[in-house]
């Protein structure tokens, strides 16, 4: 009995070390790739001092490792499109996660208390917004805001302001349930508490309620933003001009791109870590406890 | 869930609970006004062009006349645009599929065998999603490139073909099918198990009969999160695909980037959606019966 119980535990930690050298082999490929050398051919018929500097129409093969070079780092540092790109998708997805997380509270606190027949209603339009193919709303959406363009003057033309529109949408409904889930989770017997003390509607609301959905707020911002920042499609139809890091991204995958790509992706990706271990380390040290629950509403 | 909410408290304190009621905390409804009316604007009121749209006729280049016009809905019936629909939800079903066989096993074994390191592996599942998706894509990209080490050595050659569309789909869904199953199987009761392997039940008829049976909306739900989006994948069959492979997301989009065919990619969308609602309908059918029952 034992023996065979083991056994099965063995079957599954290898399936399950599988998986995750399958989850983590292209993003350590992405990072080794940060440090590949252009093709030899490239390298011959190049005579600039700084190899990094050769045009990514003539790298030649970079999906072959060709040797070793930090230089794309400082490269993708002073990249001209790149880092201006980031720095919209950065802008972008910071107004795109504060708007989100204050839609998705409100209405999460209105609706968590509301009479069924009452909640129905909005929930099928949220639900809607989750499971309506994301191309769809990026075409829907170009063609509402050329359309709204030209009977208002007023309204924004292509560019940040409709980025940020379309994906407000997704967003706020996913930080809803968010909240939502942990709101209805906690139950009202401390704010209960509170008022049976004398505490006023705002008060408790600021020294009760708000605290202990805090995790859940941090929670549906961080998601927020990381959706928005990581967000092709919607961009790619509501753009006019502006150029985001994925847009960027996807015209040098399909047109050719430099490691530098690789080096800056790899940047991002320590930092977000180095973030996260952060977070954890502090939140250990405070003791706020993060329960799984909200790990499980996790949105599409 | 709204009844597991109230039974602690009727069963608390039932005399308690009249006084308690008028007491209870209520945040007032307009709070709901600022996300009601940014939905009605900004996501019903691009749907509702969309249907327009779908219904006009193209006049020229770009321009188009509003009308009742269904031979856009008409030309999507021709052969050529069924077949991509086929192949898109062909495509994402057996991409369900893989994902549910892959991405199970993985949950379980976090939520059966781990305890000190469960949380970690549970962030290492999410921790591709702090690379970009283009990025993890085109690093794919390199690894199936028959030219490259892996590849070629292992004498793979998938790329640009439809095997290398679905592990694409399989790589980039993976985690979102695995948080919501562990969450269900978290919520297993593994004592369970032990009765019914005491009671002289085989190993694996105690998962059909019990573990499976129990986790099995979470599966379900995992299984759409991932559908949906898969059906509509614009990116992947792109980049793996090589334009060979086209999914009804990519016809979508070339109608409005370079065909400027905007009527029929409206159709396109309200037919992808139609496709769609077939799978959730049946999911909410199936969801609510299990409510009704109380699986």
């Amino acid at each position: 009995m034992r023996k065979r119980r083991l056994t099965a535990k063995h079957a599954f930690t290898a399936w399950a070390a599988v998986v995750y050298a399958f989850l983590f082999l292209p993003i350590l490929v992405m990072a080794v790739f940060a440090f590949n050398k252009p093709s030899p051919a490239a390298l011959a018929g190049f005579h600039g001092s700084n190899i990094c500097g050769i045009p990514p129409a003539q790298i030649g093969n970079i999906t072959v490792w060709n040797g070793f070079t930090a230089c794309w780092f400082s490269a993708g540092l002073h990249d001209p499109t790149y880092i201006p790109a980031i720095v919209t998708s950065l802008q972008i997805a910071a107004v795109a996660a504060i708007i989100s997380t204050v839609l998705g509270l409100c209405a999460a606190l209105a609706l968590a208390r509301m009479k069924p027949r009452l909640r129905a209603p909005f929930d099928a339009l949220v639900y809607l917004t989750l499971v309506v193919p994301e191309i769809v709303i990026a075409v829907a959406s170009l063609i509402f805001f050329v359309q709204a363009r030209n009977y208002f003057h007023a309204f924004p033309s292509l560019g940040k302001v409709t980025i940020l529109i379309g994906q407000v949408v997704f967003n706020a409904s996913v930080s809803m349930l968010i909240i939502r889930a942990r709101f209805v989770g906690m139950g009202d017997v401390l704010e209960e508490a509170a008022y049976d003390l004398g505490s006023g509607p705002l008060a408790t609301f600021r020294q009760v309620t708000l605290p202990r959905l805090m995790p859940a707020i941090v929670a549906a911002a961080l998601l927020s933003f990381t959706f928005s920042f990581d967000d092709y499609v919607v961009p790619a139809f509501t753009n006019g001009t502006t150029n985001t890091w994925p847009i960027v991204l996807y015209s040098a995958v399909r047109f050719g791109l430099t490691p530098a790509v690789n080096a800056l992706a790899t940047i991002m990706l320590g930092i977000t870590l180095a973030a996260v271990i952060g977070t954890g380390v502090v939140l250990r040290r405070s003791r706020v406890r993060v329960g799984p629950q909200d790990a499980t509403v996790l949105p599409v | 869930m709204a009844v597991a909410e109230k039974t602690p408290d009727v069963a608390a304190a039932p005399a308690a609970t009249r006084r308690r009621r008028s007491f209870r905390p209520r945040y007032p409804a307009w709070l709901l006004a600022p996300s009601l009316l940014y939905y009605v604007v900004f996501f019903l009121g691009p749907m509702a062009i969309l249907v327009a749209f779908s219904l006009a006729t193209q006049q020229g280049f770009g321009s188009l006349r509003y009308g009742f016009d269904t031979s856009q809905y008409r030309q999507i019936g021709t052969s050529l645009y069924l077949t991509i629909f086929e192949r898109t939800l062909l495509m994402a079903a057996l991409g369900t599929l893989l994902t549910i066989a892959v991405g199970y096993p993985v949950a379980y074994w976090m939520a059966r065998y781990l305890s000190t390191y469960k949380m970690l592996a549970l962030l290492l599942i999410v921790v591709p999603f702090w690379t970009s998706f283009l990025i993890r894509t085109y690093a794919l990209k390199i690894i199936l490139d028959p030219h490259g080490y892996l590849a070629r050595d292992l004498g793979i050659n998938i790329l640009y073909t439809k095997y290398a569309v679905a592990v694409g789909l399989v790589y980039n869904y993976l985690p979102l099918f695995i948080l919501p199953v562990f969450a269900s199987l978290e919520r297993m009761d593994w004592t369970l198990i032990e009765a019914a392997t005491d009671l002289g039940a085989r190993p694996f008829t105690a998962f059909r009969e019990i573990t499976l049976r129990l986790t099995l909306p979470g599966v379900v739900t995992g299984a759409l999160l991932v559908f949906i989006p898969m059906t509509g994948e614009y990116i992947i069959p792109n980049i793996l695909g090589g334009g060979n492979y086209e999914f009804v997301g990519n016809l979508i989009g070339d109608q409005f980037n370079q065909a400027q065919n905007q009527p029929f990619g409206s159709a396109l969308s309200i037919g992808l959606m139609a496709a769609l609602s077939v799978f959730v309908i049946a999911y909410i059918l199936v969801a609510t019966k299990e409510e009704r029952f109380g699986a």
